[in-house]
């Protein structure tokens, strides 16, 4: 990788922290206020089932977790594992887009 | 007069810790004690100094698993029990005994674009740099360093990426982006981002913890993130 494209990892790494640290909070926060008097699949899904509005808070948090996750991901492989070089980069990037993919399909079948 | 247990690192990358009783003196030096053991009861060991009074940076060695200046650590404060373990500097590799190769610690400073690039000449006038401006209290905070090699002992990153330009390293390079008379800021950027520059910096602040001088290199390269990240969306990098 070049300073370029490492500085770019970097700024969009800070980037989706700023975004999950919102996302982040809005989810706790709903938790909190959804399981006030238990909580059940059924009242999940009247919350979330053709509520774009969710879908898309979801959509954006599922894909700053796929943007954020395999950055942070090249370093631990480095410094722990000794891995370096384009086979690591191709690793992380496996593994964000199997991460992105994951949280897409799961947000899709509570939304559908 | 009571005696001190020290254990010595004797050796390169293999070797042991050889065991002598020093005897104890007030304000006694780490720096002492080897001296002591060197001239009184082991004459092959080796060891580095050159100053005692801390300007110098050339006694770091690791006392009892932390970076240290020997010569202005007195035995009272890292003493446990009586005791003292002294080890090479960590991350540089072991000539012998107690001393360490720091050849790639200042090969590091040379990566990192170490050295001062001026325009001007002789015959120019002196350049003016408000002592108050921000550019300049932010040198001056990292401009002590007297290149001990502490800090990059210290530096877990260090230890875990071998390519990790360092924090003194990275100190130097922000001292030298706040000064405004160098001409070689965009490249020295170049040179300190990236994987093995300021962006592999975790933040764990041992290096902050362990300067004798008490320089805070984390500041200098969280400095250098945001002068990178400032040059990047400008399209200057």
């Amino acid at each position: 990788m070049s300073t370029r494209s490492d500085t770019a990892l970097w700024i969009a790494q800070r980037a989706s922290a700023a975004v999950l640290a919102l996302c982040v909070t809005v989810h706790l926060v709903t938790i909190i206020y959804a399981v006030r008097g238990g909580l059940t699949a059924a009242e999940i899904f009247s919350r979330t089932r053709g509520n774009v509005g969710w879908l898309a808070f979801y959509a954006v948090f599922a894909l700053a977790v796929a943007v954020h996750a395999p950055i942070g991901l090249r370093p631990v492989l480095t410094e722990w594992l000794g891995w370096r070089g384009r086979s690591r980069d191709w690793a992380a990037l496996a593994f964000g887009i199997v991460l992105a993919g994951m949280g897409l399909r799961a947000i899709s079948v509570l939304f559908a | 007069m009571t005696a001190l247990q020290v254990e010595v690192w004797r050796g390169a990358a293999e070797g042991r810790l050889q065991r002598y009783e020093v005897p104890r003196y007030p304000s006694q030096t780490v720096l002492d004690v080897v001296t002591h053991i060197q001239r009184k009861l082991d004459p092959t060991l080796a060891y580095r100094y050159a100053c005692r009074v801390g300007m110098c940076g050339s006694c770091a060695m690791t006392v009892n698993g932390a970076p240290r200046w020997t010569c202005r650590t007195h035995v009272d404060k890292v003493a446990r029990h009586g005791r003292l373990e002294l080890r090479p500097l960590r991350n540089l590799p072991v000539i012998r005994d107690l001393v360490t190769d720091m050849r790639s610690f200042f090969d590091k400073w040379e990566r990192a674009g170490g050295r001062f690039e001026g325009a001007s000449t002789k015959s120019d006038d002196f350049a003016r740099v408000r002592p108050d401006s921000a550019a300049r209290q932010a040198a001056d905070a990292g401009i002590e360093c007297i290149g001990c090699g502490v800090c990059y002992a210290a530096c877990d990153v260090v230890n875990w990426n071998r390519d990790y330009l360092g924090p003194a390293a990275l100190n130097r390079a922000w001292t030298l982006v706040n000064d405004p008379r160098d001409t070689a800021r965009v490249a020295r950027l170049r040179a300190i981002a990236g994987d093995a520059g300021c962006h592999a910096c975790h933040t764990h602040m041992s290096c902050t913890e362990r300067c004798p001088t008490h320089i805070s290199p984390t500041a200098s390269i969280a400095g250098l993130k945001r002068a990178v990240a400032k040059a990047a969306l400008e399209g200057k990098l």
